[in-house]
């Protein structure tokens, strides 16, 4: 590969950017560098939205081509934009005329101190800009679940979501940038230097294979909604970075009778539209599972290969008998998603192997019960105290097989093997369950942490059980869940 | 003449609104810095009591682009930044009085430079024991300030001789600020022997006067200015001037302009919260639950140094009635230190602690009672004023404008409390898993200073010769709309559209000896000194233009950006033109001290509020008895802001108070390692309410009526009352508790999932549900 500098469109032109180093974060770059002060820093871990910025991508599926989604840049790194158009709270207004979903936070009223609003703007535009009607109530609770506002309270944010529709129509114009992103495309791969640092974006798996493999102490980077934080939190050098975002092929998700193999580079929000699409008990999860920038950068094939414990997607996979296909130069293998955790952040994967797809059971595999829950302080953008992943499959009555996977429990997420035991070849019954609930005791010691204490999960665990039973064994018990009372 | 009001009660955008949402309103860290400029951070210490036996900066100081570190030793003047007691070190001095309290200070050529190299220093340390809870300090008598008693009656024999008596004990956690925008000073070094900062603060003149006795230099020397802060909520009255004082230290030390902007980890770690209590009482009440004597003990835990721990636990006493009249009452208020980071203003000042243990006493006592939380509320508010019973609280203020019985009885008929009472019953008696619960609080909160001194404010305005008006003031913007109002005030005076009158940043050059933005006062104090001012000018204009009528000045009449006298009918920019020329002053000074407070710190007894401000809430939350999980499903709110100056602004105070509040007392937990390390200083493990905690049901009013006060234009302080209306949250998790339960509630705050299964018993045995 040749070293070239870092390409991106930004306020109407190409922007070519060499000598920062390859960690330094979008936002860094705003603010210090392009002097444009309107994008905010207020965590520099992407948990709080003042610095959500929108991203283009070429998709051919998307209107004009041109793919808009709303990001933290604090957490995003420089070179990842190569090949894509960056837009911030300041490409919106046109002289002194407001773009309708600002013009919108003004007429409601939704700014007080301002300082969160270029984020709630860029939000509401990514919004306006990909969906063609006002989106409902619980939809611009989801748009806006990354978008922290510590003075309004919200309402008057929420009301200016639906209100900017009521304005005449203001569109970006896409083409142009659709056309700068068809130069950027013809460009070599991304292979950039600075300094002591090296950012290689490969565009094909073959590429990526062979990159890995010859540089395997090198750190895989797909969303950096993780290791973005190694940087701003804890100082963590990366010299060596191969970034998958680049490599179409996996991005893909392909849906069979059997199966959904879902890419290493598919976007939460991509997965886990296909995944509640196969399975409608996603939803809830989904909809919890981080929030909507994260959502957007964030993938799937990263939130299983970085393993954490608290990772929000393996419990439900798991149970699902979900399995991933890993890739070490021109050799691929494949292992139950269980298997591919050994410990507290040790994985099965080789060195210069990494996760190539997920591949979920559909069909006739697919089990007569469903559910995956997270229990967290917060309802929306919080980690995990617990998540559940709990699947049975029940013939005339009887279990025929149960797994069960918990995050939250222990120092990988993991299935309750005893809880399983407990559960197979017994009658699909309240008293199984209880037994479940007791055996279920004995798999787990978890930790107590700001986030819940040991007891806490545990009975929470148990008690996710016994909901799964009220929802799924016939019990007439309604509502289960606090969302059939929100509505 | 008075003009009839037109821009007074509009409900006009917040000055910045268009400015905050095209990205253009400039915070500080959004200053274009002056060639040269240099970055500042602090270096924390890794414990949480314990002596600095050796502490090498070698490494710090070799690191890629560091020019300075500074430590306590490199302080010309004094090393404090505690606004009562000087106790507060700027950098600790050997002394290390909680974990990650800054030690030293690195200046270099980043941001990202300083921060990386402030990790580098290696301590050894002598550790001491720590304290670090309420509860701890209480047992060892470790005290910031002595404890504080205030008697009224005899509570011992009205507890011995009442016919019911419970004691119970609660605690209650603080709160993070968690402001959007950190802690941040830019110092600037100006010629002879000044200097020149700009801070988000809400308190200006404090960091002046900080930053001259840290540079052993005078107030005249220092000017700071504030535009707008991205939010502050108390937590940077006081604590923002260990960043003024650190910025300034580093510019005088390296003869270059610095910035210190703290990452909000360090942010979270090194600045003080919400008082967090341990409460206990002893209360004696008759069969319809009417409190006959109570014994309250309120201990917060104020960390190392004093800070403002005063005023605030004294604001607590003041606020441990409510609305409610208490006949024999004993307070004991204790200012415990520990070894943890110093606590400090936070929106309520102490105030809502003193609430929500009322509102504990009030509702277990209808639990024991078997009586609707409201009625029992009811039945124990103050009297009327007119009737001489009843209206006199236990610090000696009568209270005559007692609107919370009216306001309560309205918000009830408006949300439907009693049919959504009953329905809940049915609800919950069919439903075993998921169980609702319905509160409906009210809140009485007095408006002033109550350290009597801060209650002045100072404007200037200025009318230029083409008409156009440029006004500062005292106060500060956080957000709150006070800028606004300020606006809207002036633009009033002159009968001028809001568009002629602009605000420039707040700044101790151009407005002396100011006072902290805090205790909601900003618009009652400033607001008056600026139409002072403003009407000072006026009556200068209207005697020009009379003279030549003849007509009285008095007749004259500014509106609609024209001056009307007699038959002369001019604008208003024409007008001033013609004054410039006739050599009249078009600029001028406004002063006001609130009237009729007088307070004895000594005895606790006087009229330490000019006025109260009231409101009241009705809370319906679900519960998940499985997780703990709960949410608000619907609000309803009734606040008093008397003759509001802009109903818009009002309502986002009223809405925005009430989810702070409610945040307070159910997701936002602050967790410590048993070293004392904080474990929840950033967004990411610390939860503020988000966009789906709004409740999806969210009705707010505004309550008819007018301040009985003189207070500008009639109305009444917004800031702080709505914040305790989120109690209404946490009464509703513990009726939904008791329906749980069917049983008294022992709920701690926050209400978080796992506090409340713990309540309702449900975190020992797996829950038997069905």
């Amino acid at each position: 590969m040749t070293a070239r500098p870092i390409q991106f469109y930004f306020r109407g032109a190409v922007q070519t950017i060499s000598g920062q180093p390859a960690t330094r974060s979008v936002l860094q770059w705003l603010r210090e560098d392009a002097c444009a002060t309107g994008t905010k820093e207020g965590c520099a871990e992407g948990d709080c939205g003042a610095c959500t910025v929108v991203v283009g991508e070429r998709d051919d599926t998307a209107p004009g081509g041109l793919r808009l989604a709303a990001v933290n840049a604090c957490i995003q790194f420089l070179p990842t934009l190569d090949g894509k158009a960056l837009f911030t709270v300041e490409d919106l207004a046109k002289g002194n005329e407001l773009h309708p979903v600002q013009q919108a936070m003004v007429d409601c009223h939704g700014s007080q101190c301002g300082f969160c609003t270029p984020g709630f703007v860029m939000s509401l535009w990514a919004d306006y800009e990909t969906r063609p009607a006002a989106p409902t109530r619980d939809q611009t609770l989801s748009l806006l679940s990354g978008n922290l506002c510590r003075c309004t309270g919200y309402r008057p944010i929420i009301d200016a979501a639906t209100a900017a529709r009521a304005q005449p129509r203001i569109e970006l114009d896409r083409a142009p940038v659709r056309a700068a992103l068809d130069q950027l495309a013809a460009l070599p791969a991304l292979d950039y230097h600075c300094g002591d640092t090296h950012f290689t974006a490969p565009r094909t798996v073959a590429e990526l294979a062979q990159t890995y493999a010859a540089r395997p102490q090198a750190r895989l980077l797909a969303g950096s909604t993780d290791i973005g934080l190694w940087v701003t939190k804890q100082m963590r050098a990366l010299p060596d970075l191969v970034y998958l975002g680049a490599v179409a092929e996996l991005r893909t998700v392909t849906r069979e009778a059997q199966h959904l193999l879902i890419g290493a580079g598919v976007t939460l929000t991509e997965a886990f539209a296909a995944l509640t699409d196969a399975q409608p008990a996603w939803q809830e999860l989904a909809e919890r599972f981080a929030s909507m920038p994260i959502r957007n950068a964030g993938t799937l094939g990263g939130n299983i290969a970085n393993g954490s414990p608290i990772g929000d997607s393996m419990p439900g996979l798991i149970a699902l008998g979900a399995s991933v296909v890993l890739q070490h130069g021109d050799t691929t293998c494949e292992i139950a998603l269980e298997d591919l955790y050994l410990g507290y952040q040790k994985s099965a994967l080789q060195p210069g192997e990494f996760v190539r797809a997920v591949r979920v059971p559909l069909g006739a595999s697919a089990p007569t019960h469903f559910r995956t829950w997270k229990v967290s302080k917060r309802a929306d953008q919080d980690i995990s105290a617990v998540c559940a992943g709990i699947a049975v499959w029940v013939e005339d009555g009887l279990v025929q097989s149960a797994r069960v996977a918990y995050g939250g429990m222990a120092a990988t997420p993991s299935r309750a093997r005893r809880c399983e035991a407990a559960l197979k070849g017994q009658p699909w019954s309240a008293d199984t369950v209880r037994s479940a609930m007791l055996a279920l005791c004995a798999d787990y010691m978890p930790l107590t942490d700001m986030r819940a204490s040991s007891g806490y999960r545990s009975t929470t665990a148990r008690n996710l059980l016994w909901r799964f039973w009220l929802e799924t064994g016939g019990a007439s018990v309604v509502p289960t869940r606090i969302a059939e009372v929100l509505a | 003449m008075k003009a009839p009001h037109t821009v007074i009660g509009a409900s006009l955008p917040h000055e910045s609104a268009r400015l905050h949402v095209s990205g253009r309103a400039h915070y500080t860290d959004d200053l274009p810095l002056p060639a040269g400029a240099l970055h500042a951070a602090f270096g924390s210490a890794p414990l949480a009591h314990g002596r600095i036996t050796a502490m090498d900066l070698a490494a710090v100081r070799a690191a890629p682009g560091v020019l300075k570190v500074l430590t306590a030793a490199d302080i010309p003047g004094e090393n404090n930044c505690g606004p009562v007691l000087h106790d507060d070190p700027i950098l600790a001095d050997g002394l290390v009085q909680y974990w990650g309290q800054p030690a030293f200070l690195v200046v270099a050529t980043s941001h990202d430079a300083a921060r990386r190299a402030a990790r580098l220093a290696k301590f050894e340390f002598e550790t001491l024991p720590a304290l670090l809870t309420a509860e701890a300090a209480m047992a060892a008598e470790s005290w910031v300030l002595p404890p504080v008693q205030v008697n009224r009656g005899d509570a011992v024999s009205a507890l011995a001789s009442a016919r019911h008596r419970l004691q119970g004990a609660v605690d209650l956690g603080g709160q993070e600020h968690f402001y959007l925008e950190g802690q941040i000073a830019i110092a600037t070094l100006r010629d002879d022997d000044t200097i020149h900062l700009n801070v988000s603060t809400q308190h200006p003149t404090e960091m002046q006067h900080m930053v001259a006795h840290a540079l052993g230099w005078r107030a005249h020397q220092v000017s700071v200015e504030c535009r707008r802060m991205g939010g502050g909520f108390g937590g940077k009255e006081s604590q923002s001037s260990q960043i003024s004082c650190a910025a300034a230290l580093a510019a005088w030390h390296t003869k270059r302009p610095v910035k210190l902007r703290l990452d909000r980890d360090d942010d979270m770690t090194i600045t003080g919260k919400r008082h967090d209590f341990h409460i206990e009482w002893d209360v004696g009440f008759d069969a319809e639950g009417q409190i006959l004597g109570l014994a309250l003990t309120l201990a917060s835990r104020c960390g190392f140094s004093a800070d403002l721990s005063g005023p605030i636990n004294d604001r607590t006493i003041f606020h441990a009635d409510n609305c409610y009249y208490l006949d024999a009452v004993a307070i004991r208020s204790l200012r415990c230190k520990t070894n943890t980071v110093s606590n400090t203003a936070f929106r309520g000042f102490g105030g809502p602690q003193g609430m929500f243990a009322i509102e504990t006493i009030i509702d277990d006592i209808a639990r024991h009672l078997g009586r609707d939380p409201l009625d029992v509320r009811r039945i124990n508010f103050y009297g009327d004023s007119a009737g001489e019973q009843r209206n006199l609280t236990h610090y000696g203020m009568k209270v005559e404008d007692n609107i919370a019985p009216a306001l309560v009885e309205q918000l009830a008929r408006d949300c439907d409390y009693a049919a959504r009472r009953l329905a809940i019953a049915r609800f919950n008696a069919g439903s075993p898993v998921i169980k609702r619960g319905l509160a409906l609080t009210p809140v009485k909160f007095g408006i002033s200073f109550t350290a009597t001194m801060y209650n002045q404010a100072g404007a200037q305005v200025a009318v230029y010769s083409d008409g156009t008006v440029l006004l500062t003031h005292g106060g500060t913007e956080m957000g709150q709309g006070l800028y606004t109002k300020i606006r809207q005030i002036v633009a009033h005076e002159f009968g001028l559209p809001v568009e002629d009158v602009r605000l420039s940043p707040t700044d101790t050059s151009r407005v002396p000896n100011t006072s902290a933005t805090a205790a909601s006062s900003g618009t009652d104090l400033n607001g008056k000194a600026a139409q002072a001012a403003a009407q000072a000018i006026r009556a200068r204009l209207a005697a020009f233009i009379a003279a030549r009528n003849a007509v009285a000045a008095t007749e004259v009449v500014f509106a609609g950006g024209r001056v009307v006298a007699g038959t002369e009918d001019i604008a208003f920019a024409a007008l001033a033109a013609q004054a410039y020329r006739a050599r009249i002053q078009l600029w001028d000074a406004g002063f006001y001290s609130t009237p009729k407070i007088h307070y004895d710190p000594q005895t606790m007894m006087g009229r330490p509020f000019y006025y109260f401000a009231y409101g009241a809430a009705c809370a319906e939350v679900a519960l998940d008895t499985l997780t703990g999980e709960s949410r608000v499903l619907r609000a309803d709110i009734l606040h008093d802001v008397g003759r509001s100056l802009n109903p818009a602004i009002d309502i986002g105070q009223i809405e925005g108070g009430f989810i702070q509040g409610m945040g307070w007392l159910t997701s936002e937990e602050l967790w410590w390692k048993p070293d004392g390390r904080l474990m929840t200083h950033a967004p990411s493990t610390y939860k503020i309410p988000a966009v789906s905690d709004c409740p999806p049901v969210f009705n707010v009013k505004l309550f008819e009526g007018e301040n009985v006060e003189d207070a500008i234009h009639k109305s009444k302080a917004v800031g702080e009352p709505p914040l305790m209306l989120g109690l209404s949250v946490f009464f509703a998790l513990r009726d939904a508790c008791a329906a749980a339960t069917g049983g008294p509630v022992a709920l701690s705050a926050p209400a978080t999932p796992e506090a409340l299964l713990r309540a309702i018993g449900g975190l020992e045995t797996p829950a038997e549900a069905a």
